[in-house]
């Protein structure tokens, strides 16, 4: 059974055209006026582009089934048009070796939009000894970060360098120096200062970033940063690319939306790793994603059940839901054109996961059929109940934004058609 | 006004207010028997989920002076042990039905997430590093008390002022009333991004002393050498402790003050806490009717009561 996506702007790196898109067994078959399908989905004053790809991806199965599943974080996912995530390994047990990576990827296999897994860089992601990274690789894992933690020894790092890079793969960090930010709980500064909350400062990120740039261009291995949250850390990596440094990005959606100030209610569904930071961090990254220093908008979901989001602020866990406002809070919060939106979720992504070619475009006969289909004027309410998630701690309750996802086709199947789910 | 869970809840207006009520209930303490019957039918819950002495008791004794019921709840003897989470207890004791509900908490900011949970007034009695509103109070009474007025002064704070709630709540008190306030302490011990403050910061204690109306001390804590904070607390009452020797450049009717708990000899020495000057026991007396003026703000004008128990 065919499907024809009509009369959409259709946005991949190539360009941008008005065609129709015909999709069949699994791949694009006709991209161009006036086609036909057995199923047509309306596009009209839509962008029909590639299926987003998310780097930062918490589902916590296995271990923490409560606040999200494989499954339900894969729904969330494609109503959110993406079409494939990076589970990060900070599960339980920690997605550390080739058993548990088997099972993230059968589980995977429930989930409507496509699995793909990190693994971690040491075992138990406790920063002591490598962890297999060889076996893992040998099933596919590109991606391999503690995320969560830091690594802070840098002798071990260099040596994790050397290795991934002798696998080709590539390795992510959670820039984040202990010693500095032990016991901080929001950003240090005037805020924190106010509020009387333990802050974690700028620099216990920024001095990670400016080491792994330095055993990067000691080693020779790329090394990919993520969800880069202040204004130094931007200019650290714009510096080491103009240098020659094989350095890659990615922020999360809440770094160029949200600021500090928001702990002020001391409500912890504002409380996140790294933290909100000051106005002049959020313009500084929402500048990094203009000019291109910054090369992926990653969403670090991160779902926790209510109870824990009802600690005190200290004691709550950090993280927030994000792969259902990514989309809506690009297009409103960045001054950006569509594609270069679409190009910071789609290819650029896809490219840093080894993903080229399955996921990110271009929309061409013959590609793999991974799409989404957005209205990029639609204004909408974030409502927390809305969602697929098995959690609710949304930042962005009652906020108004603008975009919003229509269709989401995986591997050529609608599994989102005008929002709602196709199980 | 609904709950106190900051200064900045009162403003210069709402701290003159306070200190005007608690001149009458002064008056109300030194009776023979001081007790009124403004609360009663009241009931007050005392929610302490960290040790205290003085400010628990002062609210306890403050309630029952306006004829208020006190429910006491004891972390060691309660559920708490037993995992209930903050806002279970809550629940649980607003389902009693009281009018206010007195929080201290070592963690900064639950007293504004009870006061979500809850549809009694709250009351901060202290909260990790944040506020402790109650403190500043009595201790701007303690000041009106003995030099008139806060406005003008010129006060001193020395000691732990990063770890302090009582910092924050008597810099926002004393300089709303129009204070001019001086913290003094090594650069470990000041919070973060102190230029944000509405204050001055010294590194010298000599620098100011002759100079000040009010030296204020704050506890400094064994711990905060094994933090890296602190060299040693000897260095630290060399160079920024409140010596014999530093008092005695005090001018002549200077007020000494601290929140209490005291490190006798680490921020204060012993013979300076002993002098006229000297006014901890007021602090402490002051309190009570203090207390009773921020009660009788939050409660007695409350000109609804609500229906007492609706749930069981």
């Amino acid at each position: 059974m065919s499907t024809v996506i009509k009369g959409g702007l259709v946005v991949d790196q190539t360009g941008e055209r008005t065609a129709d898109v015909v999709v069949d067994d699994g791949r694009v078959v006709g991209v161009g006026p006036d086609l036909s399908g057995d199923e047509v989905l309306d596009a009209a004053g839509c962008v029909v582009a590639p299926g987003f790809v998310d780097l930062h991806t918490h589902l916590r199965q296995p271990g923490a089934e409560e606040a999200e599943t494989i499954e339900t974080g894969g729904w969330a996912a494609v109503r959110g048009g993406f079409s494939a995530v990076v589970a990060m390994p900070n599960t339980n047990p920690p997605i550390d070796c080739a058993a548990v990576v088997q099972e993230v990827l059968a589980l995977g296999g429930k989930a409507p939009c496509d699995v793909y897994t990190s693994g971690a860089i040491t075992v138990g992601r406790r920063g002591e000894r490598l962890a297999p990274m060889a076996e893992m690789a040998e099933l596919g894992v590109r991606l391999f970060t503690d995320d969560g933690n830091g690594v802070q020894d840098a002798g071990l790092m260099r040596r994790a360098m050397e290795y991934a890079a002798g696998l080709g793969v590539i390795l992510a960090q959670h820039c984040e120096i202990d010693s500095l930010a032990a016991g901080g709980h929001m950003h240090e500064g005037e805020w924190s200062s106010r509020l009387g909350i333990p802050g974690v400062p700028a620099e216990a990120e920024e001095l990670m970033v400016m080491r792994d740039i330095a055993l990067s261009r000691f080693t020779g291995a790329p090394v990919h940063f993520q969800h880069l949250s202040t204004g130094g850390s931007i200019a650290i990596v714009q510096a080491a690319r103009q240098a020659g440094v094989e350095v890659t990005a990615e922020v999360a959606t809440h770094h160029f939306t949200l600021t500090d100030e928001a702990c002020a209610s001391y409500d912890p569904v504002f409380k996140v790793n790294p933290p909100l930071r000051p106005p002049e961090d959020r313009d500084a990254v929402r500048q990094g994603l203009a000019a291109g220093s910054v090369d992926a908008i990653a969403t670090d979901h991160a779902p926790h059940p209510p109870d824990a989001k009802e600690l005190p602020f200290d004691q709550a866990p950090p993280g927030m839901l994000g792969l259902e406002t990514a989309l809506a809070l690009a297009l409103t919060e960045l001054d950006l054109p569509i594609a270069k939106v679409v190009g910071l979720l789609s290819w650029q992504p896809a490219a840093i996961a080894g993903l080229n070619g399955v996921h990110g475009g271009p929309i061409t006969p013959d590609s793999p059929a991974n799409l989404c289909v957005f209205d990029p004027e639609e204004t909408w309410t974030v409502d927390p109940g809305d969602t697929a998630s098995r959690s609710r701690n949304t930042p962005y309750a009652g906020r108004q934004v603008r975009g919003r996802v229509r269709h989401t086709i995986v591997g050529g199947r609608a599994v989102v058609v005008d929002r709602e789910m196709r199980p | 006004m609904k709950h106190l869970l900051s200064i900045n809840d009162l403003g210069a207006e709402g701290i003159d207010e306070v200190c005007r009520l608690a001149d009458h209930f002064t008056e109300v303490s030194q009776r023979p028997i001081p007790k009124v019957p403004t609360l009663r039918g009241k009931t007050v819950a005392m929610l302490f989920y960290e040790d205290s002495t003085r400010t628990r008791l002062s609210f306890e004794v403050a309630a029952r002076r306006l004829s208020a019921d006190v429910m006491g709840f004891s972390v060691s003897s309660s559920s708490v042990n037993k995992g209930e989470s903050v806002r279970d207890t809550v629940a649980t004791i607003s389902a009693m039905g009281p009018d206010a509900i007195v929080v201290r908490h070592r963690s900064a900011g639950v007293p504004h997430q009870v006061a979500g949970w809850t549809s009694a007034s709250v009351i901060n009695a202290g909260d990790g590093w944040h506020e402790h509103p109650t403190q500043a109070l009595l201790d701007c009474y303690t000041i009106r008390d003995r030099l008139g007025s806060v406005a003008g002064r010129r006060i001193v704070i020395l000691g732990d002022i990063k770890h302090s709630r009582v910092a924050r709540s008597c810099v926002m008190a004393f300089t709303a009333l129009g204070a001019k306030v001086t913290l003094v302490a090594p650069a470990t011990l000041l919070p973060p991004a102190v230029d944000s403050w509405p204050v001055d910061v010294c590194s010298s204690l000599d620098a100011v002393l002759s100079d000040c109306d009010v030296a204020y001390g704050l506890r400094v804590q064994q711990e905060r050498q094994s933090e890296a904070l602190l060299p040693s607390l000897r260095e630290y009452t060399a160079q920024w402790g409140l010596t014999v020797a530093r008092a005695a450049r005090l001018p002549a009717g200077a007020l000494v003050m601290h929140p209490g708990p005291v490190n006798r000899g680490v921020e204060i020495a012993p013979e300076v806490l002993d002098r006229p000057n000297a006014t901890l026991n007021e602090q402490v007396r002051h309190g009570v009717a203090v207390r009773m003026a921020v009660l009788y703000l939050l409660l007695a004008a409350d000109p609804e009561p609500r229906p007492q128990g609706e749930a069981s």
